[in-house]
């Protein structure tokens, strides 16, 4: 009974995620679009509102191309690996208090591990499609995951070493029912760290070199078509909707507002959430590219000592304190 | 049956460590049919060969057998971009091989449609350069002016790429009014609108370390390099053909020159700016010092249409064979060669004739900037980055219709 009622969850989860991906396409096209003086999706529905469903019936109709010389399994295997990784490390977030799917003990470990494993798929299918341009976009991603990933990674322990848990609704509690209760007020190094380290890892722009489509045409996606390109495009919105989650949860306070919200108790979490995808929306219209070694450059002589220093000196405050 | 067919090709003794790319000519960023054979060292660009002649549609041996005027549709294939100048261009190439007289008022509408030409190329070149750098929405602000300026041509001349509005001895329609309100309200607002640009990425940190010291050529180096335009004064080099050998109206023109220092990316970047500010106050000029008069000159009416009017033209006759058989009626034709440059957007656009005394030029030759641009590319992008090329490419503002004529 009890795994029935959590396949249930999870086909929920499954469902609102799909949609949520959907939508945010939508969400990221008309803000674009009004902020370079068009009108975005308009055509489709009332204000372009079914584009997404058109789209997605689209490219499931699509013939799924697969080049002559491309690694069959591992072609066809990535986008999967990448989507399936993304969607895994929903499971942990906790929406509100008790929304979690799997309330583990290292869900933030989990996440991270998760995520790796979706630039496995990245760097599967820069490999698998045996073109130059994708194996280009391939081995960007691979130096921009490590190199990230560790940064992403010490920016959080100073959360890590405040809350002293790793289980994602602990963390929120650890935060408190009040604003400067937050760790973006007492950690704020590891904010920013955190917050440009998450452009990188979800390949947004100013870090999207992997697909810099002016460079590598579309990078690892070069080859993709039909449903397995969408897969990319929905792991990479999972992706910046996971990433905006840890955020929130770990800077912002989680499922807490100003007030309680009775019925629907998530909207808090829902609208912080939105609140940074809309930042990666906004900073998508406004910035350039980084070139590929200014990008090496800035995680490594700047992110991670910076992140690095903001461990010590929590430690440092937290044993004074002691 | 699918048959399984091998590329794998040997790699030679020397090349382990290259990574050959060929770039284009299908790829978003060679600004049309440009290939460029890289190889590559990880991302450093060791040796790069650019490959012209995609869009080769042999311009200059189709002149060979079409008249003067016929020739004059053929120009607004070269740079699709700025079709205006490359018509002033030629006209006043042909009107100095054939000596004709073109009266002020003409020569000023072809300073006004010159700057105008200028203005859609370099709006559309900033576009495009930034979204090859990342920077997407100056693409669109870029060409929703540009769109004022192609309905502006639209009304005058009824085409809105492909002009042909200049005619030998002068221009084909008069401005109209709403002509003229219309492109004062653009000159009005066009300042407001590239500081718009401005602070969307000149003081982008971003922008600024993708630009500066990328592509850099020093002034001398420039001079041998064959660049003109925006390209070599941003290497600090004072040449401009408006400036230093005016056409049209422009010795009547109060502008100034940008030149940059540095002969980076940026440089270039910032003349180019410069330059649009300058357009923007010749076209002002032009509205208002627009002197009354005719649009045509006395000697060359009968280039203009093959049935002027009262000029009775047998119906069974073709309207070509007509205006051939016009052209051959005139006697200043002249033997001889003659080199005229014009400053387009891209550069030092020339054409040189040699005329036989014919009706149709005996050979006729474009220099075309972007092609000489092009050839740079190669000194250019050796040791920088595979991300710099692209920066390059969007610099150096070439377009292959021009390069490959």
């Amino acid at each position: 009974m009890q795994i029935l009622i959590l396949l249930i969850q999870i086909a929920i989860l499954v469902a609102v995620v799909l949609l949520h991906v959907a939508y945010a396409t939508y969400f990221e096209r008309k803000i674009i679009g009004h902020m370079q003086v068009r009108m975005g999706p308009m055509l489709v529905g009332w204000h372009g509102l079914l584009q997404p469903i058109a789209d997605g019936i689209k490219s499931f109709f699509k013939e799924d191309i697969i080049p002559d010389q491309a690694d069959k399994s591992l072609f066809l295997a990535a986008p999967i690996i990448c989507l399936a990784a993304m969607m895994v490390s929903l499971s942990v977030l906790p929406f509100a208090k008790g929304w979690a799917l799997a309330d583990i003990n290292v869900g933030l470990l989990f996440i991270f591990a998760m995520s790796s494993l979706a630039s496995y798929g990245i760097i599967l299918a820069g490999w698998a499609s045996n073109s130059k341009y994708t194996l280009l976009g391939g081995i960007r991603s691979m130096a921009q995951v490590i190199s990230y990933e560790i940064a992403i990674g010490l920016s959080l322990v100073g959360v890590m070493m405040l809350s002293g848990t790793l289980n994602l609704s602990q963390i929120v509690e650890a935060q408190g029912n009040s604003f400067f209760g937050m760790f973006i007020i007492s950690q704020p190094v590891a904010f920013f760290v955190f917050f440009i380290a998450m452009l990188a890892e979800t390949n947004r722009v100013p870090f999207d070199l992997p697909e810099a489509e002016t460079e590598l045409v579309s990078g690892y996606i070069t080859e993709y078509s039909g449903m397995r390109y969408a897969m990319f495009f929905m792991a990479e919105y999972i992706g910046m909707f996971v990433m905006a989650s840890i955020g929130v949860v770990c800077f912002l306070g989680g499922w807490y507002g100003p007030f309680a919200v009775p019925l629907f108790p998530p909207i808090w979490f829902i609208l912080k959430v939105y609140f940074i995808m809309f930042l990666f929306i906004w900073i998508r219209a406004t910035l350039p590219r980084y070139r590929y070694d200014q990008l090496m450059a800035i995680g490594w002589k700047l992110l991670i000592p910076l992140s690095l220093g903001n461990i010590f000196i929590t430690g440092l405050a937290m044993t004074l304190a002691q | 049956m699918s048959r399984k067919i091998s590329f794998n090709c040997p790699v030679q003794a020397g090349d382990e460590d290259r990574y050959r790319i060929q770039m284009g000519p299908q790829h978003p960023a060679t600004h049309g049919v440009l290939r460029v054979d890289l190889d590559l060292d990880g991302e450093i660009i060791r040796k790069c060969n650019p490959h012209v002649g995609y869009l080769h549609r042999g311009f200059e041996k189709l002149a060979e057998h079409r008249t003067y005027v016929q020739n004059l549709v053929l120009t607004d294939r070269l740079d699709y971009m700025a079709a205006m100048a490359n018509n002033v261009g030629y006209c006043e190439a042909v009107e100095k091989l054939l000596a004709i007289e073109v009266p002020q008022r003409s020569r000023y509408l072809r300073t006004m449609v010159c700057e105008m030409a200028r203005l859609a190329s370099h709006l559309l070149w900033l576009a495009t350069h930034a979204l090859d750098i990342g920077a997407m929405t100056v693409f669109l602000y870029c060409f929703r002016e540009r769109e004022e300026l192609l309905e502006i041509f639209a009304e005058l001349c009824g085409s809105r790429l492909t002009n042909t509005y200049t005619r030998l001895g002068g221009v084909r329609q008069d401005v109209t009014h709403s002509i003229m309100m219309k492109l004062e309200k653009f000159v009005d607002s066009f300042p407001s609108n590239l500081e718009e640009y401005e602070t969307l990425i000149d003081t982008n940190r971003i922008w600024l370390k993708r630009t500066i010291d990328v592509g850099t050529v020093g002034a001398d180096e420039a001079v041998g390099l064959c660049l003109t335009g925006a390209s070599l004064r941003g290497s600090g080099v004072d040449y401009d053909i408006r400036k230093h050998f005016p056409y049209a109206a422009y010795d009547f023109m109060d502008f100034e020159v940008p030149l940059g220092e540095t002969g980076d990316t940026y440089a270039r970047y910032r003349c180019r700016i410069e330059e649009m500010l300058q357009s923007n106050s010749i076209l002002r000029q032009c509205i208002e010092r627009m002197p009354p008069g005719p649009i045509i000159g006395d000697d060359a009416p009968d280039l203009i249409m093959p049935n002027k009017p009262g000029r009775k033209v047998e119906v069974d006759v073709p309207a070509q064979q007509s205006l051939i058989k016009l052209v051959e009626d005139r006697e200043t034709f002249m033997e001889g060669d003659v080199y005229v440059a014009t400053e387009v957007p891209k550069g030092e656009l020339g054409f040189y004739f040699v005329s036989d005394g014919n009706g149709t030029p005996y050979r006729m030759h474009i220099r075309s900037p972007s092609f000489l641009h092009i050839s740079a590319l190669k000194t250019m992008a050796k040791g920088s980055m595979l991300a710099d090329l692209i920066a390059i490419i969007g610099t150096l503002d070439v377009v292959l219709g021009e390069c490959d004529r």
